[in-house]
């Protein structure tokens, strides 16, 4: 006579530790309740993380990293600067705005005055800038009242000023429609427009503006700071202040220096990482809490279920399959709590974004990974349990 | 022993001075070498008092535990030194339990529980069935086939219990106090039973407090401080 085998296919196995788990539903679900934290945090993690990269992404794009600035690598009081700055640099992709600027040097001879200054203006240091329309649209400028002055009074150097608000202040400045002039060292330049705000250049606000064709003509502008603001598409300024320099000067780019912001993409990157693998660690720890959790309660089921496991043992079950159910009602829970921990996850951070008035984003694949990790944890999880259980001696359990 | 049961056939359980002793501290000798055989279709009740090593005996015979020394052969096979999977193997194709305190799953039908008889001999769930429902009307149950174990009486239970014990068509039927925890009514009702079973040439190996059962089998043996004897006769 031979002996004929013991066997126990997976699908028994599946379903025996489906009916084990039914039998004590509550204690299941409180089973799982540690890695379905663990999950919901790691899920909540990851979308809270690609949420905000896409908030960090909007703001860092709409500010800081669309914004490129050209100075003269090597100073000499001259503009090194051709006079068609902007249409130049039009024709690079991805710019809005771009044009000349610098300060008038001012020894004092300036002394822009209005009559209805309220200062004395021999002691009012208000400087005077001379900026190119598109150096002006690039500064991003509100206007309070009035208009900005355009291409058309740049090319005829008309003498027209834009006055900054806290200027304006000094200067008694609160209308243009009557058209006040400023003198500036007695020139009168019309007012046409006050700024009320710019969203880069905050000089500007304590500035007069004139165009640079007409500063140019009316003033002394050696020993001046010359320099080119360029306003760029989200993404594009990296590669404008890598074309810039040449655009303007094919005969000697290295006059040029290019100031480009940090590429946006990287600071994203580091700072939402930084983020992540801190959430990240905590989620790790609640994983290993809700690890803990369900190997505790899953030996305690083993120690409870002793009479169960030493009849299956006398009907023929090896350690082996003993072993590899309590793993597999291990893991069964582990991917519930997996699949419910999706779940939170997802409706916290759906809930958060919604608060802040931000998009969702979460990437598909990490909700699918929750009953996967899941699984993972309820199956290392029920190792021990397991092999606990695959030696429960079946004669001690049947007694009485 | 009863010969006639022998002749022509391989004995189904054949034991050579098997013995069986429990490390200390203290050192318990459970069952002191003894050597029996017994045929195929016998009814054989082992009596003796409380620690005397009947459930020793018992588990020794279903392969749940290994002897110290001696050699044991079902069904001409020494099973004595096997490995924990050909005696889980062995088990799963030809030892039946039943047991006192009946083991059955309670939150799972009659159906399933008897269903679990055939789980580890590889058969699949429709087979399983079948035969599960087979058995159930043999033990009288079909009307209570769908129900819960843990809603049936003691002697249904018991009688669950056997019918997932014969479900496997073992060669040994393996009883420790099947009636211990049971009324006389359904202590008889099961007694019958089990007597069917050896009517159909089934071998039964009750462990037994109750005089009834023991006077119900064809052959007695009397175990006491693990000395076993044959109806007075020292066996060894």
């Amino acid at each position: 006579m031979t002996i004929r085998r013991s066997k126990f296919g997976w699908r028994d196995t599946v379903t025996e530790s489906l009916s084990a788990i039914a039998q004590r539903p509550v204690r299941a679900m409180l089973t799982a309740l540690g890695t379905l934290l663990g999950v919901g945090a790691f899920v909540a993690t990851i979308g809270l993380a690609e949420t905000a990269r896409a908030q960090v992404s909007s703001r860092f794009d709409a500010l800081k990293a669309t914004e490129v600035r050209i100075e003269d690598a090597a100073p000499d009081g001259t503009n090194p600067f051709p006079d068609d700055v902007s249409q130049r640099l039009q024709r690079l992709n991805g710019i809005n705005h771009a044009g000349i600027r610098f300060t008038l040097p001012d020894n004092g001879t300036l002394q822009p005055r209005t009559t209805a200054s309220r200062l004395d203006s021999r002691r009012t240091m208000i400087p005077v800038i001379g900026a190119q329309p598109g150096a002006l649209l690039a500064a991003l400028p509100i206007v309070h009242v009035g208009r900005l002055y355009d291409d058309f009074h740049e090319r005829r150097a008309e003498r027209v000023a834009i006055v900054g608000r806290a200027a304006a202040v000094q200067l008694g400045l609160t209308r243009v429609d009557n058209q006040p002039a400023v003198f500036i060292n007695d020139i009168a330049y019309t007012v046409i427009g006050i700024l009320d705000e710019v969203r880069r250049s905050p000089d500007l606000l304590l500035a007069i503006v004139i165009p640079v064709s007409s500063a140019t003509r009316d003033f002394r502008t050696n020993g001046a700071t010359y320099s080119v603001l360029i306003d760029t598409q989200p993404g594009a300024a990296q590669l404008a202040g890598a074309q810039a320099p040449r655009a303007l000067r094919p005969d000697n780019p290295q006059r040029l220096q290019a100031l480009v912001p940090q590429d946006p993409k990287l600071l994203r990157n580091q700072v939402s990482s930084d983020v992540t693998n801190l959430f990240l660690a905590l989620s790790g720890l609640a994983l290993l809490i809700g690890t803990i959790a369900i190997a505790n309660a899953t030996l305690l089921n083993v120690i409870d279920r002793r009479g169960e496991i030493g009849l299956r043992r006398a009907l023929g079950a090896k350690r082996s399959h003993i072993g590899r159910q309590i793993t597999v009602e291990a893991a069964l829970v582990g991917v519930v709590a997996g699949v419910a921990g999706a779940s939170v996850g997802v409706i916290c951070v759906v809930a958060f974004s919604a608060t802040h008035g931000w998009t969702t984003t979460i990437a598909f694949s990490n909700i699918l990974a929750a009953p996967a990790i899941g699984l993972v944890t309820g199956a290392i999880a029920g190792l021990i349990p397991a092999v606990r259980a695959s030696r429960t001696p079946p004669a001690d359990t049947l007694r009485g | 022993m009863n010969p006639s049961a022998m002749v022509g056939d391989v004995p189904v359980v054949a034991v050579d001075a098997i013995s069986k002793v429990f490390d200390g501290p203290p050192q318990v000798v459970a069952l002191k070498a003894s050597t029996f055989e017994i045929g195929r279709g016998e009814f054989v009740a082992v009596t003796g008092p409380s620690g005397s090593g009947k459930t020793t005996l018992l588990s020794l015979l279903g392969l749940l535990d290994s002897p110290t020394l001696g050699h044991y052969f079902l069904n001409g096979l020494d099973v004595a030194g096997l490995s924990d999977s050909d005696r889980a193997g062995a088990r799963a194709h030809q030892i039946g339990f039943v047991f006192q305190a009946f083991h059955l799953i309670g939150h799972r039908t009659v159906v399933e529980n008897v269903e679990l008889g055939l789980l580890y001999q590889g058969i699949s769930k429709r087979e399983r069935q079948r035969r599960a429902l087979e058995v159930i009307g043999q033990v009288g149950l079909t009307s209570r086939q769908g129900g819960l174990c843990s809603q049936l009486s003691g002697g249904e239970k018991q009688r669950v219990a056997i019918a997932r014990a014969v479900v496997r068509q073992p060669a040994l039927l393996l009883c420790d106090e099947p009636t211990g925890n049971l009324d006389t009514e359904s202590s008889n009702v099961v007694l019958n039973l089990l007597q069917q079973l050896h009517s159909g040439g089934l071998t039964v190996v009750v462990i037994t407090h109750n005089p009834i059962v023991a006077a119900s089998a064809k052959r007695n043996l009397r175990i006491s401080d693990g000395v076993l004897s044959e109806l007075g006769e020292h066996l060894s």
